[in-house]
């Protein structure tokens, strides 16, 4: 794979009002981060806080009411413009989804086919050759149920980064695995990075998975979403599981564990408000 | 136990007590031939001690012996099949009209909130009449008995394919579409390669169960309006007073709906290969 054209995405006091029913509701306000070209970029903070507004008006699934997103200095989106979704800035979701009638090749070379960038054969030896080289042999042929989520994920992210995007968004790739397959999970995906670095854009609640993950881990505020804090990751790549005992990983997670926690609690005491 | 080992054998937990083997029962009812044989077997004998003990009510009811004489010399008649080739032809059209109509439409009320918009409020209100209370305005409505009784089974498949098609392309999963959008679909891409094999383990439903439905459909019809067919053989039987008769009817019938569903469902499983069991 060649290396990725840029991908420097910068969100510029980005926001996003709800409006059902006449009822404004603020998922997203006044939001400013910046994602450098091959930079892993984690965002993390409480549930429904608008991570995956962000990371779908980048991806052109929404529209955002205030502020603009540009990719490698053009507008991508603004409330007067959408840029409709491409194989450009792919998406991996979070339940997973693969196309359950096809065969893993077949998903992977969805893409590059559906596009008439390759021919179906030569997408196909591409394939194979992408899933030896992260070791899924004889799987080709075999279709999604017959896999582990696991395995799911890693074929999902193959078709994803078969068409070399310029960015990759993760929303909660592995929030259904457990322990021993997310850790396979995240030495698979560093290794891809490693091999060939582009933005990721990686919503998580995981703040292992995001310092272990990323350069950039970006904290988000309750509703409406703010950036509330922007961590650097100095953790030297290529990243192996030893780093978690280093000095610089201990002190990263104790700062997020306390941010995290504060907006936790702030989150929480809004919710008995609404209750009360 | 075999005393050979060297290492002494651990203490038995005073409350162990030795593994049971099966019973003979078990072992034979293991295998799922054998049940069901010990069913049928069993349910014929039942038949058969109820009239020979003459169980109120049951009297009338002919000998399985009977029946099976009536049903050897239907077999032998080519009258016998004759019913069996127009039911299955009357099937076979108003099904196939029914699901060349209904799939097509479901997909559209489906993929389109404007079509759906503006079918479904008629459908809706033709959809709860039982396909049976169409048979008057059938015979009256088409020129022929035969058109009649294909716009009947036409009636039964077609409400259970459309909805059952509709149901399914909206129940695809939304981060599938994105997904196929985002690696480059166009909305032809969508609708054609999202939409048709993502909806078409509910096709394969509404085909199962509307095949039923048409079957339903037929003999009501034919009892009511046909000529010829295993519906009218059936009630003709019963106007001669012929009882083992209706019974090879039902029978036949019943065999007819066993084949034809079997047929749907093996179709459905090669077109579904991602849905074979492993």
């Amino acid at each position: 794979m060649n290396k990725a054209a840029n991908g420097k995405i910068e969100i510029v006091n980005a926001g996003k009002i709800y409006d059902p029913a006449g009822i404004h509701v603020v998922a997203v306000e006044n939001c400013s981060f910046n994602l450098e070209a091959g930079q892993f970029v984690s965002v993390v903070g409480p549930s429904g806080c608008g991570k995956s507004t962000l990371l779908n008006t980048i991806a052109g699934f929404d529209t955002i009411t205030s502020g603009e997103i540009l990719m490698d200095g053009e507008l991508l989106a603004s409330p007067e413009i959408q840029t409709p979704p491409g194989p450009d800035r792919v998406v991996v979701f979070q339940g997973g989804a693969l196309f359950p009638w096809k065969t893993v090749s077949e998903n992977i070379i969805y893409g590059p086919v559906i596009q008439k960038n390759m021919e179906r054969p030569e997408a196909e030896k591409m394939a194979i050759s992408l899933l030896n080289r992260v070791g899924l042999t004889k799987v080709e042929t075999k279709y999604p149920s017959e896999l582990s989520s696991g395995v799911q994920r890693r074929v999902e992210i193959l078709r994803a980064l078969i068409n070399q995007p310029k960015i990759m968004m993760l929303d909660e790739p592995f929030r259904a695995l457990d322990a021993v397959a997310k850790s396979v999970m995240h030495n698979f995906l560093l290794e891809l990075f490693d091999e060939n670095p582009r933005t990721m854009f990686f919503i998580t609640h995981d703040l292992d998975e995001a310092i272990y993950l990323s350069d950039l881990v970006v904290v988000m505020t309750t509703r409406p979403a703010k950036v509330k804090k922007i961590i650097k990751i100095d953790l030297p790549r290529p990243r192996r599981l030893d780093v978690i005992k280093t000095e610089i990983y201990r002190s990263v997670k104790a700062d997020l564990l306390s941010i995290v926690h504060e907006e936790a609690l702030k989150a929480f005491k809004a919710g008995e408000r609404e209750m009360a | 136990m075999s005393q050979t080992s060297v290492s002494a054998a651990p203490p038995i937990h005073p409350a162990a007590v030795a593994v049971k083997t099966r019973g003979a029962l078990y072992q034979l009812t293991e295998r799922k031939a054998l049940p069901g044989a010990i069913s049928i077997i069993g349910f014929l004998i039942a038949w058969q001690l109820s009239i020979t003990w003459e169980l109120p009510y049951l009297s009338n009811i002919p000998y399985p012996k009977d029946v099976w004489d009536s049903l050897y010399e239907s077999v032998l008649k080519s009258s016998y099949w004759n019913d069996w080739k127009m039911s299955l032809i009357r099937v076979f059209v108003g099904f196939t009209v029914g699901q060349v109509v209904g799939i097509p439409l479901g997909l559209a009320m489906g993929a389109s909130k404007t079509i759906k918009a503006l079918c479904f409020p008629v459908f809706e209100m033709l959809r709860p009449i039982p396909p049976i209370a169409w048979i008057p305005l059938s015979i009256l409505f088409w020129p022929t008995e035969e058109l009649s009784i294909y716009f009947l089974t036409f009636i039964g498949a077609f409400f259970v394919i459309v909805l059952n098609v509709m149901q399914g392309v909206s129940s695809i999963d939304l981060s599938v579409k994105r997904a196929a959008i985002s690696l480059g679909a166009s909305r032809k891409d969508i609708f054609f390669k999202i939409m048709i094999p993502g909806s078409l383990p509910s096709i394969v439903t509404g085909m199962t169960v509307g095949i039923g439905v048409t079957w339903n459909v037929l003999i009501a019809a034919e009892m009511i309006a046909g000529h010829g067919g295993l519906g009218r053989g059936t009630w003709e039987a019963y106007t001669n007073g012929n009882l083992p008769l209706i019974l090879v009817g039902m029978v036949s019938i019943g065999f007819a709906g066993y084949i034809t569903s079997s047929l749907v469902r093996v179709i459905g499983e090669k077109a579904m290969p991602w849905r074979r069991k492993f």
